[in-house]
């Protein structure tokens, strides 16, 4: 059995209540950070576990925890990213769900080692269940004295809050939820300045996402150099992987990282295997925003190396052969599964989504959700298909957020990968209506010459 | 859109205008704007959606000008700016729901219910729409009811049947 350092105790009876949680050790951080550490150990501590932000960007946590300003007499911020809305993506849902005292430890640690006397968990306002829950917690561990003045006697005061957002998958991007937190719309700021300089109110800021900061806690509590121990490479630690789609057993699993990507789908430990006896035809590694790919690219890479649950080995092969970690919002696709009906859908997804504020994005969409109805309808012309292309390559990298490159991604590179697909939309357009275009060749071994395809 | 037209005078019960205060101390002095998200969830639990009124109050009592209350209600796809059904019904429409039936079971609710997406039942009773990811990819298909978001999990007809025979006898 993998390590669990998140969810080792998710089972246990009463787990979301604090004296439970307690029983099996929760805030041992807490005590050990306050009492024997200063906030530049902990800081420390973080940097050498190697954890990556675990909301998608994997940026080093410790690292952005250090380009923190600090300006003698003005606030600093700790705000908690739980706006959980990447589709695929559902694993903060239910650390908040079971554990939330996990979060709430996390957050008291991670504000004390950057001086935050004020901190903020921005959850999503579809999550009211959530948030009655995380609130309930909040009172618990404020009447046992780990927030509030003078927590454990050890001087530090710490207020901790719950926000909802309004329902926008953009406050995920770090400045629109600071905008939604200052109770605006959620358009991303231009960057510089970084939230680290000014952020919320203008002030200092650290955003960080729910398993960043619930990771906190093991770092601490074991050290910043066992936690690095585990995984592989400059993948460290464990992750929280949600695996969705057609699988036997899709959910949230707490993964060592460097698993390899078929044991994690067929291994009866994890996913067990694609449901009704099916075969994988594609997946998306790391929520809708990543590079969709074909069932042999998944599981190993273009030189026939096994593909690990890494964000060096997912990444592997760059945007020709490989995709990106992302959040870990696993999603499998049977044979049965038209790739040019969820492109669609996605698109429709990010059509919806996007702010409004820069063209490229707000009129790109749109275009691509059009384009793609009418060849998921049978009203395409072959032209589409480089239309698409054409369009994505005009949104990506032109926007403010990477709301722009998230909608691009995942329409290029199902192009990329399953181009015979769409055009078979076009060219059988009624038969397209009623069968789909099955697994073809996408479970095969992979063919040298389509190995060296550049876009 | 914003419906200006059914203008009914709002007024804010003493427990709600409580709750605002409650809010608004959550963050630092003259940051009150802040508060805003929370206080218009506050006030569609209690009127069941957003009227120019009630926003225009929030204004007052936040002390901002209206346009700023109606830029975030109509940015936010949470904030009804017309009457809905007693029960919304929010069926998740994204890709890994789809991939596990979604499409066909709003397709059901919409026979069931006999009316189309966004519109109300003759009896008041009920609307269903459908919303992008609600972040429970594994447990699809999957649909909320507000206003306290209720969750219902690995979905097929038949429990959307007895969910809606359930909420009809309450």
């Amino acid at each position: 059995m993998a390590r669990k350092l998140l969810l080792e105790h998710i089972n246990v009876p009463g787990i979301n209540t604090l004296d439970v949680y307690r029983q099996k050790g929760g805030y041992r951080a807490v005590e050990k950070a306050l009492k024997t550490l200063s906030p530049d150990d902990v800081v420390e501590e973080v940097k050498k576990s190697g954890l990556r932000g675990r909301g998608g960007a994997g940026f080093p946590t410790g690292m952005k925890w250090s380009f923190l300003a600090k300006p003698e007499g003005v606030a600093r911020y700790l705000v908690c990213n739980a706006d959980e809305s990447e589709p695929g993506t559902f694993k903060d849902r239910y650390l908040m769900t079971h554990i939330p005292h996990a979060l709430i430890e996390g957050m008291v640690v991670a504000s004390y080692a950057l001086g935050a006397k004020t901190s903020y968990i921005y959850v999503r306002g579809e999550m009211m269940p959530q948030i009655r829950i995380l609130e309930r917690a909040i009172a618990e561990a404020k009447a046992a004295g780990f927030l509030g003045k003078n927590i454990l006697g050890s001087g530090y005061d710490l207020e901790l809050y719950v926000q909802p957002g309004g329902g926008a998958y953009i406050c995920g991007e770090e400045t629109a939820l600071l905008e939604s937190l200052e109770g605006k719309r959620g358009n991303p700021r231009i960057k510089p300045p970084f939230p680290a300089i000014a952020g919320l109110y203008g002030c200092p800021t650290v955003v960080n996402n729910v398993e960043s900061i619930a990771a906190v806690v093991p770092i601490i509590n074991e050290s910043g150099d066992e936690y690095a121990k585990i995984g592989i490479g400059r993948s460290t630690g464990t992750k929280l992987i949600s695996a969705s789609g057609n699988l036997v057993r899709p959910g949230v699993y707490e993964i060592e990282l460097g698993l390899p990507v078929e044991e994690f789908i067929y291994s009866d430990e994890y996913c067990g295997g694609i449901a009704n006896g099916k075969r994988l035809k594609a997946t998306v590694a790391g929520g809708s925003s990543v590079p969709v790919l074909p069932a042999n690219l998944t599981l190993k890479l273009a030189n026939g190396d096994p593909r690990l649950m890494s964000y060096e080995s997912l990444s592997e092969g760059g945007f020709a052969t490989g995709t990106m970690m992302g959040s870990g919002g696993f999603i499998a696709f049977d044979e049965d599964q038209c790739i040019v009906r969820n492109t669609w859908n996605f698109s429709r997804f990010y059509h919806h989504e996007s702010c409004g504020q820069c063209s490229p994005c707000r009129e790109g969409t749109g275009w691509m959700e059009k384009v793609l109805h009418r060849l998921e309808h049978g009203h395409g012309k072959m032209s589409d298909i480089d239309l698409l292309v054409d369009v994505s390559r005009k949104i990506e990298g032109n926007t403010i957020c990477p709301l722009g490159d998230a909608a691009a991604w995942p329409v290029a590179s199902a192009i990329r990968h399953f181009r015979d697909e769409f055009e078979w939309h076009v060219r059988e357009p009624l038969k397209s209506q009623e069968t789909n275009y099955g697994i073809a060749k996408y479970a095969e071994p992979i063919a040298k010459a389509e190995v060296n395809t550049e876009n | 859109m914003l419906k200006v037209e059914e203008q009914q005078p709002v007024e804010f019960s003493p427990a709600l205008t409580t709750k605002f205060d409650e809010i608004s101390n959550r963050y630092p002095e003259g940051k009150q704007k802040s508060a805003l998200l929370p206080i218009l969830h506050e006030v569609q639990a209690e009127l069941g959606w957003l009227s120019a009124r009630a926003m225009d109050k929030v204004a007052e009592y936040l002390k901002i000008e209206p346009i700023e209350v109606y830029e975030v209600a109509s940015f936010y796809s949470m904030y009804f700016l017309k009457p809905q059904g007693k029960y919304m019904l929010e069926v998740c429409r994204t890709g890994p729901c789809c991939l596990v039936g979604a499409e066909k079971l709003m397709d059901h609710i919409e026979q069931t219910l006999g009316v189309k997406e966004g519109e109300v039942t003759a009896d008041g009773l009920f609307s269903w729409r459908g919303v992008e990811c609600l972040a429970a990819c594994g447990f699809g298909p999957v649909l909320q009811i507000g206003p306290e978001y209720t969750f219902y999990e690995n979905l097929d007809e038949q429990k959307v049947d007895t969910l809606i025979a359930e909420l009809r006898k309450k």
